[in-house]
């Protein structure tokens, strides 16, 4: 069987901008695949050319059996898209705005109907048909947004920062329509700045400056990027000690973390005692350390500061 | 164009933000009121839009130097009442205080910066000529803007897009400069709502490295925000939800029980969106 989606030494230029630089990946068939990276790393323009958008400078890509330069109106068919900025028609009602998006992908008659009750239903806006749109809360609209961009039963979804600025529980209900969409065979490729979203991911892609630096699942991504002891650290005084431990040999990360901090050490300079030792040299009291756990936030840092040493600065 | 686009919602509130350097000296003067000591206080908030009860006695105070974190689902009322704390929305019932002040007064307002959600800035200008447009809007001396711009681009890692036009930029990459702009000149108290949706880990991470920074110098911030492990990440937290304050503590005596903020939101808000 071939991949959903498959991408071979895609690159996009801008003038003498390289926004996608040489990318190649496979999605399966069914696979969450997270597409990760800094903004402005080249996530969008990757979007952009897999949904048939943006003609590649050169490099391959097919989209659910469809070439994107060759054949991008197949690809357009045969795909769902649901951005941050997902378009509704705020004064119609959710319904409404289900037929006309049904419309526009050429469904139409008793199966759009169907369909679109049928969507209502999973999607948890069953009895909110006639409501109007824009009196409903985002989180509601962000669902109704990816039921619009499903009605047509596209074999691949891309959802580009869908969550964005969405509180806990609506993100939770969202990724579970997104799951069970995978479920029944869907494709997902989803960007997303929330790293505990990406967890859900079978897979996960990082970007940097346009290359694709990393790819394997969350799990695999932490054991090969972040071999550190992770020590989260509780006191007093902390934040006028922490520059202290900064400088310290060893010492990786120094995040503030509420009233605490977290920190990354090499295992083999330092561990606990070390690190309690040289915050209360530094002035902290009552230092507490105790282990921590990996967190995909680490592995993106890891891969964004070894992925880019010689960041051009200002 | 005759109005710097800072606060879009209204017209009268472009020169919120608009001062600058200021002698530490001040702020300890100011902060001796009887009862407040602190710089923020909201008490029992009340704003009614039509229909809808957008505060319903919301109460919380901030102290000075401290970092305090909004929380709460969409239509919670964290924005309205970060607006009204700036002295922007006419409340129906309660008084708010920044510094011991009315901020609707004006008396503040160059002690007070508030980054609204939809920042504007000009689109046909590029990221450096917005920094410098709102340096001059500051009176921010050259050398010390000088530092700030390279600072704040480097945390939001727009050094190597300084030439291009707002209007190129990616949603995240635009809020970005909106907050490196906010955060240009350093006022006493800081208003922030929902400043990092859309901004990737990093700049979000080396962020709070820098709010850290402010508020152990000495500054107060008050930040709204959806990410439960930006929650984590203050001093204080308070709840918010249906224009109440539901909960309000530390973060980490707050999740006592919990595995994180998240499941604590969750517990108390409910999955219902």
């Amino acid at each position: 069987m071939s991949p959903a989606i498959s991408a071979a030494g895609l690159t996009r230029r801008f003038g003498g901008f390289t926004a996608v630089d040489g990318v190649s990946f496979e999605v399966e068939e069914g696979e969450i695949f997270g597409y990760l990276g800094a903004n402005g790393a080249g996530k969008s323009t990757t979007i952009r050319m897999l949904t048939g958008l943006l003609a590649p400078t050169s490099g391959e890509a097919r989209v659910a059996g469809h070439d994107v330069a060759a054949a991008p109106e197949s690809v357009k068919a045969s795909i769902g898209y649901m951005s941050q900025k997902f378009s509704l028609y705020l004064d119609l009602p959710v319904l409404e705005n289900l037929l006309f998006f049904g419309g526009a992908y050429g469904l139409s008659g008793a199966a759009l109907r169907a369909r679109a009750d049928e969507l209502l239903e999973r999607t948890g806006l069953g009895g909110m048909g006639g409501a109007t749109t824009g009196d409903l809360p985002g989180g509601i609209r962000q669902r109704l947004a990816l039921a619009c961009a499903v009605l047509h039963r596209p074999a691949v979804v891309f959802l580009d920062e869908p969550t964005a600025g969405v509180d806990p529980a609506a993100r939770r209900a969202f990724w579970k329509l997104i799951r069970e969409l995978a479920a029944g065979g869907t494709t997902v490729f989803v960007t997303t700045h929330y790293l505990d979203e990406a967890e859900y991911c079978r897979r996960i892609g990082l970007m940097v400056d346009g290359k694709l630096v990393a790819l394997d699942t969350p799990a695999a991504l932490k054991r090969t990027w972040v071999p550190d002891l992770v020590l989260v650290v509780r006191g007093r005084e902390l934040a006028r000690a922490a520059g202290a431990l900064r400088a310290r040999e060893g010492v990786r990360a120094v995040a503030p973390f509420g009233a605490g901090l977290h920190v990354r050490v090499d295992p083999a300079r330092l561990g606990e005692r070390e690190v309690a030792e040289a915050l209360g040299a530094a002035g902290a009291r009552d230092v507490k350390v105790e282990r921590g756990e990996a967190t995909l936030e680490d592995v993106f840092l890891a891969v964004v500061d070894r992925g880019a040493p010689g960041e051009a600065t200002p | 164009m005759s109005k710097p686009p800072v606060h879009p919602e209204r017209s009268h509130e472009s020169d919120l933000s608009v001062h600058p350097e200021r002698s530490s000296a001040d702020g300890a003067a100011e902060s001796k009121g009887a009862e407040s000591k602190g710089a923020l206080s909201a008490r029992n908030l009340v704003r009614r839009f039509g229909p809808v009860t957008a505060l319903d006695g919301l109460s919380f105070e901030v102290g000075k130097g401290e970092l305090y974190g909004l929380v709460g689902p969409d239509g919670a009322g964290k924005t309205t009442a970060i607006r009204a704390l700036a002295g922007l929305v006419r409340l129906d019932g309660g008084e708010v205080s920044v510094l011991g002040v009315d901020p609707a007064g004006g008396r503040v307002r160059e002690r007070l910066g508030l980054m609204p959600q939809q920042y504007s800035l000009y689109r046909d200008l590029s990221v450096g000529e917005n920094l410098r447009f709102f340096a001059r809007l500051f009176v921010l001396p050259k050398k010390v803007f000088r530092e700030r711009a390279d600072r704040l681009l480097g945390i939001t890692r727009l050094g190597p897009f300084v030439d291009r036009r707002a209007d190129a930029l990616s949603g995240g990459m635009y809020k970005k400069l909106a907050l490196a702009c906010a955060l240009l000149h350093e006022p006493e108290v800081l208003l922030l709502d929902e400043p990092t949706n859309g901004v990737d880990p990093v700049s979000r991470r080396e962020l709070w490295v820098l709010l850290h920074e402010f508020v152990h110098g000495g500054m107060t911030v008050l930040v709204s925000t959806p990410y439960m492990d930006e929650a984590e990440r203050c001093h204080r937290v308070g709840l918010v939800h249906h224009g109440k304050l539901l909960l309000e503590g530390e973060p980490r005596e707050l999740t006592r029980g919990f595995a994180s903020f998240e499941e604590l939101f969750l517990s108390r808000i409910g999955e219902a969106a």
